[in-house]
């Protein structure tokens, strides 16, 4: 057993890399989906074990071809990577689940063995990145999963898709570049791609211009990657056009591991070694987040379409993630942690209800779902829980990560006033545009006609399960906690 | 002065990497935009080489009898022999969605697209 734990970190990406040709070869209907299911419910599994064995304090290392770090290529999965990896392959597995019936109306029968291969792709791009002890590697497996959610987004049959992904390969290869200059600089100055070997010789280096300008190169590359405001110009359409599974999975997980790695990256090499990096890195991001959520939420307040007001609502809770980074300590670093994790829960609920939604109405515009609770009584309510979770309201799980938020601005002095003004405004914000949506799907009077559209039970039971993770998590609060309080620790003690 | 004419590889790498975005932002036909893209990844591929160059460095391949022969460093040379593969790849989806959106819209000028599609 414990042998087959050693293995764990490397399977979590073997796995589903290597089940990607079979499953483009599995023409018969219903087959690939079989198969990308099933090895999405075994990465579940991977990541659960590599967990609990974390929770049990014993960080997980690998070393690729038996080399050891620094010279080969290492696999380290600590606290940290244990987090994102069950929100990637968690929200793999339970998009998969319930999106058979929704991809078969959104993608011909012929090109589903090639889309489910994408996804796996995607899923193997994501859980590498997260995994990996290695700059380049990251590089690799960020374009291997972003080259994938390209062919994804693009998949579905609105046509408007393909300009947005055009926009979204563009600007993703650009902070993918970016990001790849900054590993070159600081290759160049220690010799070494293995980020916990950068960490030491960086110290050593002599002349430090050039991990500045890595430093610089790095962050604002991920930060595209990311969507940090204002580089999110590729991720609202993006979003509404993809194919709604698709819009499900991505938004729970894509953005959240840009963000990983330029947390990861920035505190473990760049915060320790830098002179006065820590109040560069609070001056550059702080304004942008704060920005964030006041911009992005404001602007959700005023979009028709469902999906995309969901986008622009994910561009602010990204900006919360970065505050909760850009405070630049203890209790600052846990919400961001906490909070990717207790995003990605109400983002992934909610975007599967608009999957639910869109297979019963057709058309997720708000005139379109105009008294839709009636019609769908138990998706909208799903909706109603995840939605009270993004606002932030107490007993969900997007409450603990605005606690632990407020909690961290308030140890800031001066700075708390303004910190705990935005997160207020962008609260209140949300719950304005949560309200029109519940207005419109509630109150408003439906139109005569029946929706033609028939949501299979496995859907609506996803979407509950979804919904009551939420909850679950706002109440039972020591897994998230447990592990964003471990991430931070280790992100921590590099720090002077 | 001959220092800064010393960086020639660098300095060029920088007007690359420069002209390669200035394209990508300022260009309004797709086609144009993925050669843009094409010339900034190109610039951190020279860069990468650059890197690996060592004075009076030879290819990397050990000869038991020179043992004070300087090699290259062939590290960055793979590196970006994977990041090469990964810029091939990414132009290639670039120029299938062209295709695609030419297919669909009939235009690959970004303008008439977003005017099409603001049409409805």
């Amino acid at each position: 057993m414990d042998n087959l734990l050693a293995q764990l970190p490397a399977l979590q990406v073997v796995v589903p890399f290597l089940t990607v040709p079979l499953v483009m070869l599995l023409k018969p209907r219903g087959f690939a989906w079989l198969a990308a299911t099933a090895t999405s419910v075994v990465c579940f599994a991977i990541a659960i074990a590599m967990t609990s064995a974390i929770l049990q304090g014993a960080p997980l290392t690998y070393a690729m071809g038996g080399w050891p770090a620094p010279f080969g290529i290492a696999l380290a999965v600590d606290a940290f990577s244990a987090l994102l990896l069950l929100v990637i392959t968690g929200a793999s597995t339970l998009t998969l689940i319930g999106a058979r019936a929704s991809i078969d109306s959104q993608i011909t029968d012929a090109r589903q063995p090639l889309f489910y291969a994408a996804w796996l792709l995607a899923l193997t791009g994501l859980s590498g990145i997260v995994v990996t002890a290695d700059a380049f590697n990251i590089f690799v497996f960020m374009e291997i999963s972003s080259l994938a959610s390209y062919v994804l987004i693009s998949g579905g049959p609105d046509r408007r898709a393909l300009p947005s992904v055009f926009k979204y390969l563009v600007m993703g290869t650009i902070g993918a570049t970016f990001y790849l200059i900054g590993v070159g600089l600081v290759y160049m100055m220690t010799g070494t791609l293995n980020l916990a070997d950068m960490e030491a010789r960086v110290h050593e280096v002599g002349d430090q211009s050039p991990i500045l300008v890595a430093a610089g190169f790095i962050t604002v590359g991920l930060a595209l990657k990311a969507a940090v405001f204002p580089l999110h110009a590729w991720l609202p359409n993006a979003y509404t056009f993809a194919p709604h599974a698709v819009t499900a999975f991505l938004a729970a997980c894509a953005t959240k591991v840009a963000l990983y790695v330029l947390i990861r990256f920035d505190f473990l090499v760049f915060q320790p070694n830098l002179v006065g990096h820590d109040t560069q890195f609070a001056y550059f991001l702080m304004p942008l987040a704060v920005l964030a959520i006041v911009v992005a939420s404001a602007v959700a307040l005023f979009e028709r379409n469902l999906k995309r007001l969901l986008a622009y609502s994910s561009v602010a809770q990204i900006g919360y993630i970065m505050l909760g980074a850009s405070l630049v300590n203890d209790a600052g670093l846990t919400a961001s942690v906490v909070h990717i994790f207790n995003h990605a829960l109400a983002k992934g609920a909610l975007f599967l209800t608009v999957m639910a939604l869109a297979m019963r109405f057709g058309d997720v515009s708000l005139d379109q779902l105009a008294g839709a609770a009636r019609r769908a009584p138990w998706t909208m309510a799903a909706f109603v829980v995840a939605a009270l979770s993004l606002i932030g309201v107490p007993g969900t799980a997007g409450f603990i990560s605005k606690w632990y938020l407020v909690m961290a601005a308030l140890d800031e002095g001066w700075l708390a006033i303004p910190l705990i003004a935005t997160i207020a405004a962008g609260s209140l914000l949300a719950v304005a545009y949560v309200w029109r949506i519940i207005e419109c799907t509630y109150f408003a009077p439906a139109d005569g006609t029946e929706p033609t559209g028939h949501v299979p039970p496995l859907v609506t039971g996803v979407v509950l399960i979804a919904a009551t993770a939420n909850v679950y998590f706002g109440i039972f609060t020591a897994l998230p906690t447990t592990l964003a309080a471990e991430a931070a620790l280790a992100l921590q003690e590099a720090l002077p | 002065m001959l220092e800064l004419l010393g960086y020639y590889n660098y300095w060029v790498f920088a007007v690359l990497l420069m002209v390669g975005l200035y394209a990508v932002i300022t260009r309004g036909n797709l086609i144009k935009k993925l050669l843009g893209l094409s010339i900034f990844q190109s610039a951190v591929f020279l860069m990468y080489i650059t890197m690996d160059k060592v004075a009076g460095g030879t290819a990397p391949i050990l000869q038991p009898d020179l043992p004070d022969q300087i090699y290259s460093n062939p590290l960055p040379q793979v590196l970006i022999l994977t990041a090469i593969v990964v810029g091939v790849s990414t132009t290639a989806l670039g120029l299938a969605l062209v295709v695609r959106i030419r297919e669909t819209y009939g235009t690959v000028e970004e303008a008439e697209i977003y005017e099409q599609d603001a049409r409805g």
